[in-house]
């Protein structure tokens, strides 16, 4: 076994050899710029882009013409929410969106409410997580112009019931943008299927490049318009300016074309290996909830607080293994995790969640030998844990008037 | 962020780990911090002739909160009542290196020592009243 052992794959996942080999060619002797309509070297590279275009299109059931290549998927969703709300704001000036969203979708819409006088509702999620359709249908008024609802939690791994919010919006005629930067090239994505309008996700989190994403763009039913957010040479269809990434899309394409093939057999090896690990750490330890759904998640998500341990210390007791903790000291806000605070997860619960992200890469035995260092480290925090003393002499945490500071 | 080695030491080898019982002869508690908070400390001074002869601690929280406790049940011990009461948490954060994002780890452990040598002394004065 090699470390440290990587299990962090909903921050970033590994190249694919792959990929990397589908790249190299388009540095050096394809270096082309796609846009250059008069020679060789030009259509070489645009060659290598819309087969890109068309293998990533291919996996979410596109069209080719719909995929709007940017630098990853806070650049996609900054100019999906933005992009629709400048271009449709004679229609009206309200978006939908929810509470547990990333932060390239929440920090785009409070930009949008403070800077273009935009309302926004953003709506609860059940315990698990989820947005309930019936929440997104009676926030609705005559001046909805965008629903923007995630596939997938990137805490959680909670999967949302995106068919059926893409069917209210297609009832009230209502764009539907999707953040599905996790749940894309892990689960099956119909746009068709989903009724979804536009779509942002990136390349880094399945196994391509960092520095390249795609908005989908729907072409018919509706045309769907969005403004520029960038101006220059109106590449992208007017969409998006800037010398396409020749290489960095090339990889795109592959690490999608890779998913399309390999992503039912990942998930079904992942989703089994994390089963594993959650048995294992459960049948060991007591007092351990999980965080997300229990089956409509993710399949390599596993989330998990661990009471009475605080997440900072337990990813120090077991630093040759990365993992991802909701823990104020983890994050650069100081706050606990807002995912989980959105759940219902009391803070101190949320200071003690731990993420595990499984990845086409992770191996049954690095997943085990993770399972029994947590139970470890675990254990040994709580013999030092003067919350965990209390509770064992019954006194009940949440009488005790505690100094908040 | 990386550790400073000397947090890491006090983390994978915590000093005086444990408890005292809380109405033992001498005991002074201290529990400071709160579980939302992310950080809760308890610290017990053992104390004979107005020395401290031993001092235990227990903590939720981050590394450099357990590192910071550790570090302040080694100094404690052999500190009169007094002395123990200057112990700064600046002085704490240069022995631990701290970066500025965990200077309330050292707060909070200069609080939990404060905390331990009042309810010390309550509990010397209780007896005083008694005789």
């Amino acid at each position: 076994m090699k470390f440290p052992i990587y299990l962090d794959n909903h921050s970033t996942t590994p190249m694919d050899p792959r990929v990397l080999e589908s790249m190299l060619p388009y540095f050096t002797e394809k270096f082309g710029n796609s846009a250059s309509r008069n020679h060789a070297f030009g259509w070489e590279a645009e060659e290598g882009v819309e087969t890109a275009r068309k293998q990533i299109a291919k996996l979410i059931h596109a069209d080719a013409k719909e995929i709007v290549f940017t630098s990853g998927a806070t650049e996609s969703d900054n100019l999906a929410l933005k992009g629709v709300a400048e271009m449709y704001h004679e229609k009206g000036d309200h978006i939908i969106t929810s509470s547990t969203e990333h932060r390239a979708v929440l920090d785009t819409a409070k930009a949008l409410e403070a800077k273009r006088g935009i309302k926004v509702t953003y709506l609860p999620v059940d315990k698990f997580g989820m947005v309930n359709p019936e929440d997104v249908r009676n926030a609705i008024t005559d001046k909805t112009i965008l629903i923007s609802i995630m596939f997938a939690n990137n805490e959680i791994g909670t999967i949302n019931p995106i068919k059926e919010i893409g069917k209210i919006a297609k009832e009230k005629g209502i764009l539907f943008h999707c953040d599905a930067t996790q749940g894309m090239g892990k689960v099956p994505i119909d746009v068709q299927d989903l009724g979804i309008d536009l779509m942002s996700f990136s390349a880094h989190k399945i196994y391509g490049p960092k520095g390249v994403g795609a908005l989908y763009v729907r072409k018919k039913n509706p045309r769907v318009r969005i403004a520029a957010q960038m101006d220059g040479g109106g590449h992208e269809r007017g969409m998006r300016s800037g010398t396409l990434p020749v290489p960095l899309i090339v990889g795109f394409g592959r690490a999608c074309e890779l998913c399309e093939q390999e992503m039912a057999a990942d998930a079904a090896r992942l989703s089994v290996m994390r089963d594993r690990l959650h048995a294992n750490i459960t049948s060991a330890l007591e007092e351990v909830y999980l965080n997300g759904h229990p089956t409509q998640r993710l399949p390599h998500n596993l989330n998990i607080s661990f009471a009475y341990v605080e997440g900072e210390s337990l990813l120090m007791g077991c630093k040759e293994i990365a993992l991802s903790s909701g823990s104020a000291c983890t994050s650069a806000t100081l706050e606990p995790s807002y995912v989980l605070r959105a759940l219902g997860v009391g803070a101190e619960l949320a200071h003690s969640s731990i993420r595990f992200g499984l990845g086409r890469f992770t191996l049954d035995e690095e997943v085990d030998y993770a399972g029994k260092r947590i139970i470890e480290v675990v254990t040994k925090l709580r013999e030092m844990s003067p919350l965990y003393e209390m509770a064992k002499e019954g006194i009940d945490l949440k009488s005790v008037s505690w100094a908040a500071h | 962020m990386a550790y400073s080695e000397k947090v890491v030491d006090h983390f994978n080898n915590p000093r005086n780990v444990g408890s005292f019982k809380k109405e033992e002869d001498g005991v002074g508690t201290g529990i400071v911090g709160a579980p939302e908070c992310g950080d809760v400390m308890k610290l017990q001074i053992k104390v004979q002739n107005d020395t401290i002869v031993d001092a235990k601690f227990k903590t939720f929280g981050c590394g450099s909160a357990i590192a910071s406790s550790s570090l302040a049940t080694e100094w404690l011990k052999g500190k009169t009542v007094d002395e123990a009461g200057k112990i700064k948490n600046t002085d704490i954060v240069q022995e631990l290196n701290l970066p500025p994002v965990k200077i309330h780890c050292s707060v909070l452990a200069e609080d939990a020592i404060k905390a331990a040598l009042a309810d010390y002394k309550k509990k010397e004065d209780g007896k005083e009243t008694v005789k």
